[in-house]
């Protein structure tokens, strides 16, 4: 076990309730929700930010969990894919499973947390590399507002399509 | 990973006072290139100095300039009203750069200083200069279809993976730090070192120096700016080369130019021979691709990666094209 000063006390806001505990300060975000939580719907796939998998809520914002570090979100908000539905499924969950916007299912958390973050992204008016000014959200623009998600299986044609419904588009 | 200890800095001063005197130690601000660089052993602090709660999070314009917090995520600076009017070629960038959940964490001032995506850097198995002074360069040999054709040296090729300090360097962007002298600024383009024989040298400011913000001065009246990334994908991939261009144009001739290239050399390069052909002569495109010659007369490719050579050329007649058509 670490030396004091190598560990930390933290606290957080975790799925609308608080959690403490002691971490190793080497401990990502993403290991502290799957091997010391338990809330293992976070996905680990590349661990280094390239695929999406890890995609979590921070104060409402989508990050990648494995490259915040958990005792540099100590105070934070954080919503995972468990903290989503109340007694319904969340719109965005239950878009995916109507379009059957996955295939072996591993990025989908990660995709549906990106999801929502985006769509409040959208909702504060903030450009993307496809549209500066007023936006349509055509399936250019989910895509390129989407492209921190990777799907190995290659379903982005029903994953676009869910997301589309829930944000309302054409 | 090699254990480390984690403070939170209070303020700039207690900051600095932390890490300037400590070769081990690490500023953390978003952690979106240091986690990944601690998690793959190419970086080994023994401590990381938190400086995400610091007041360095703000836009705010001073008289007729913009000054960026070193704090402000890449998404809020790409979606600020004040970047998007003024300084469209920076808003582009950062927006070109990355993805949705990066740009959420990843800090103005952490991306000038992150670190080359060059394999052989990457892979703490491998030799590297600028990894490991003296240990060799494989990439000059091996894996360098994305690496430098300009200001390069034997001894590293790498590049710098940047798109925001791309466009800053072509709005002449200054740099706001602070060391154990206390605060100063420096031109963006002068805070980059020249490779040289010693590529793990990157910045010209002392160690343990803090980036507590960018400031922009104003554009000239009638400029125009952009930028224009090409990739090796669609979107959430590197520059094989960038162009940021401001470009003004009086009668038909060109009054003001400023081109930044990136993905061509160790830091963000400014094409000051393509400028000065340009400045004062006509805005054709005839002249834009004479001038980007002029610029990439001094490239010096490698086995796989001339192809940079030609792709820059069109790509900075094709930004300058497009911004002298617009009207």
């Amino acid at each position: 076990m670490a030396g004091p000063e190598l560990a930390s006390t933290v606290r957080l806001m975790l799925n609308g309730a608080p959690v403490e505990l002691v971490v190793d300060n080497r401990t990502t975000l993403l290991d502290l929700l799957r091997d010391r939580l338990d809330l293992t719907g976070t996905k680990k796939g590349c661990d280094h930010g390239q695929c999406g998998a890890c995609t979590v809520l921070l104060d409402g914002r989508r990050v990648n969990s494995c490259l915040q570090l958990a005792v540099a979100v100590a105070g934070r908000e954080v919503t995972t894919v468990e903290g989503l539905a109340d007694d319904e499924p969340h719109p965005m969950q239950a878009a995916f499973v109507a379009h059957d916007a996955f295939q072996c299912g591993y990025c989908t958390p990660g995709q549906i947390c990106s999801a929502i973050g985006m769509l409040d992204e959208l909702a504060a008016s903030w450009p993307s590399a496809v549209s500066t000014g007023p936006v349509r959200l055509d399936d250019a623009e989910i895509r390129e507002r989407m492209a921190g998600n990777i799907c190995r299986c290659g379903a982005y044609p029903h994953i676009v399509a869910a997301i589309r419904e829930v944000a309302g588009g054409d | 990973m090699r254990e480390f200890a984690y403070a939170r800095a209070r303020s700039v001063d207690a900051a600095v006072a932390l890490v300037a005197d400590n070769p081990e130690a690490r500023y953390l601000g978003g952690g979106t290139n240091l986690v990944d660089l601690m998690e793959l052993g190419v970086e080994r602090p023994e401590l990381l100095v938190d400086v995400t709660g610091l007041p360095l999070d703000d836009v705010t314009e001073d008289g007729a300039a913009l000054r960026v917090g070193a704090l402000v995520r890449n998404s809020d600076l790409a979606a600020h009203p004040l970047v998007r009017e003024r300084y469209p070629v920076l808003s582009q960038a950062l927006l070109a750069g990355a993805s949705g959940q990066l740009r959420n964490a990843a800090t103005t001032g952490g991306n000038l200083v992150q670190r080359t995506r060059c394999v052989y850097f990457t892979d703490a198995t491998k030799p590297c200069n600028k990894r490991m002074p003296g240990s060799g360069c494989p990439a000059i040999e091996g894996e360098h279809h994305n690496l430098a054709i300009l200001g390069a040296s034997d001894h590293c090729v790498a590049t710098h993976p940047s798109d925001l300090a791309v466009a800053l360097a072509a709005l002449d962007a200054r740099v706001d730090l602070q060391d154990l002298a206390g605060p100063h600024e420096i031109p963006l383009v002068d805070f980059y070192r020249p490779v040289g024989d010693r590529p793990d040298l990157e910045l010209t400011v002392q160690d343990g120096a803090l980036v507590t913000g960018v400031a922009l001065p104003p554009l000239p009246a009638g400029a125009r700016s952009a930028y224009r990334k090409v990739r090796e994908r669609a979107s959430y991939a590197f520059a094989i080369a960038s162009v940021a261009a401001v470009l003004v144009v009086e009668d038909g001739l060109v009054s003001d130019v400023r081109i930044g290239l990136g993905a061509v050399a160790s830091h963000p390069w400014r094409a000051r021979v393509a400028e000065r052909a340009l400045l004062g002569g006509p805005a054709t495109e005839a002249a834009f691709e004479a001038a980007a010659e002029a610029e990439l007369d001094s490239a010096t490719p490698l086995r796989d990666n001339a192809y940079k050579v030609p792709l820059v050329r069109d790509l900075v007649v094709a930004v300058l094209a497009g911004l002298a058509g617009e009207r």
